[in-house]
């Protein structure tokens, strides 16, 4: 199993570092235009909020995976976990805004002890939505998990899982050995009780990372191809398919950097530039909060700790008024979002 | 002076070749998109084509180029490889069926 970065005290472990890297070379010697510049161009700048949709969570770092892309350096070994009374103060924003989704991510998010609470009280108070980002190989991680899907049943939880690819060899290679086999035991446990049937309530959803430096295909075209090969080879059935672009950070910054693909991987991401996804990137309708509670625009500023901009800094001084007039922070990993059809959280968005 | 014939970054002005005669150049990309769109043949089969062919003519652009759409299709290595190995097969058998026409010719003049 691979190591996190932070764990090999890599330098890329170092959110300054990154940044550093992202502002210097290509973009600091003007051959390429920086993002600030390219939205600037297009009109966009200074990029503002919409009024709040999504509540994203990230309920820490540990993960039972290690993904060669993963952009929160999460894995086994990182010990970053949410709090419950951090976990309280999140649902008291969700009661008092116009939130309608909680969106909880990680790592891996059912490894936060207080998981089950959390989701459990989010329940009561009536979130619409409630998207747990599951690797789907948790469920079958340890007997501890292995009634997660009854759980999520019980509560309504909308599914959302990375699959990088319908076969095992591409899946293995980007997220670990083994992975296939058992997020296939996942789905279908998943499908057996109801999830990802044809016009089942109980939504399930793909996600899908290109497995290297590229970007993804069409978002709907990749989808039939998925539903095809999983219904063909194992008789398995989902919603939708997210295809998210990888966005140049953390671990697949350092692939891109280990392999050289980094220049190359930036200049297609500017070409593919594309102005009409800048209105939906996700920073715009989301908050994006980490484990200990601090508040950003999204889970890659995050990752990159460039916390919001203005007063409001933390869920326990959260003032919706005040983060609404902010100025999202931005720099080049956002031509990640922007590039070709865009890339959310949510698949494409242009 | 460029030491090489080929510099990969040329492929990204491909589209320059309108620059000299916009009407023709136009022409030729408005048919090379519509021949790449889905059809009777799905967009995926026509990138694997496509692969195979610029094997066939040995172009190094098309080469990067279709091995970056496959990826981007999600096409696997095996089934590009696969589709090089009919190229393979058709140009190695091209040859070996024109031998045909020289055993006829050998039995022709041979007593
Ligand atoms: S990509 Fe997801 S499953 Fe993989 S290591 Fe990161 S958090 Fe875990
Ligand atoms: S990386 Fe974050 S801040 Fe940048 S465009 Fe994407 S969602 Fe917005």
């Amino acid at each position: 199993m691979i190591k996190s970065l932070k764990r090999r005290e890599s330098e890329l472990a170092n959110a300054e570092k990154q940044l550093e890297l992202l502002s210097n070379g290509i973009f600091a010697q003007g051959e390429l235009p920086t993002f600030k510049e390219s939205i600037h161009k297009s009109g966009h700048f200074p990029l503002k909020p919409k009024s709040l949709e999504i509540l994203q969570i990230n309920v820490g770092y540990m993960c039972n995976q290690v993904c060669k892309h993963c952009h929160v350096d999460a894995g086994p070994d990182r010990k970053e976990i949410m709090a419950k009374e951090i976990m309280s103060q999140c649902l008291e924003i969700l009661k008092n805004t116009s939130a309608h989704t909680l969106d909880l991510t990680g790592g891996a998010p059912e490894m936060n002890p207080n998981f089950r609470w959390f989701v459990e009280e989010a329940s009561k108070i009536g979130v619409r939505d409630i998207i747990v980002r599951s690797n789907l190989t948790i469920m079958r991680a340890n007997k501890k998990y292995y009634d997660l899907p009854a759980f999520f049943k019980e509560h309504n939880i909308h599914v959302v899982s990375s699959m990088p690819h319908w076969t095992r060899g591409k899946t293995d290679k980007q997220r670990g050995e083994g992975v296939f086999d058992q997020s296939i035991k996942a789905l279908k446990a998943l499908n057996k009780i109801g999830y990802g049937l044809k016009d089942s309530p109980l939504k399930l959803d793909l996600v899908y990372n290109p497995s290297g430096a590229f970007l993804p295909g069409d978002q709907a075209s990749m989808e039939l191809d998925f539903k095809k090969a999983l219904m063909e080879d194992f008789g398995i059935q989902f919603h939708n398919l997210f295809a998210l672009t990888n966005l140049p950070i953390s671990r697949f910054l350092d692939y891109l950097l280990a392999s050289e693909n980094y220049e190359d991987y930036m200049y297609n991401l500017v070409e593919a530039f594309n102005p009409a996804a800048v209105e939906n990137v996700m920073c715009t309708n989301t908050i994006s909060v980490s484990w200990d509670g601090y508040l950003y625009d999204c889970d890659f500023n995050q990752m990159l700790h460039l916390p919001v901009n203005g007063k409001v800094k933390h869920v326990s001084e959260y003032n919706e008024a005040i983060l609404q007039n902010r100025e999202i922070v931005i720099s080049q990993h956002c031509y990640g979002c922007t590039a070709g059809a865009g890339s959310s959280c949510q698949g494409s968005v242009a | 002076m460029q030491k090489t014939y080929y510099d990969p970054a040329d492929l990204k002005n491909f589209g320059k070749i309108s620059d000299w005669n916009s009407s023709l150049g136009e022409k030729f990309f408005d048919y090379y998109n519509s021949v790449f769109k889905e059809g009777a043949l799905s967009a995926r089969e026509k990138s694997l084509i496509a692969l195979a062919v610029a094997h066939t003519i040995q172009c190094p652009y098309c080469i990067d180029a279709y091995t970056g759409d496959g990826l981007q299709r999600g096409i696997t290595k095996e089934e590009m490889m696969e589709a090089l190995h009919v190229a393979g097969a058709i140009r190695g058998g091209a040859s070996l069926v024109h031998g045909v026409q020289m055993m006829s010719k050998v039995n022709k003049l041979e007593m």
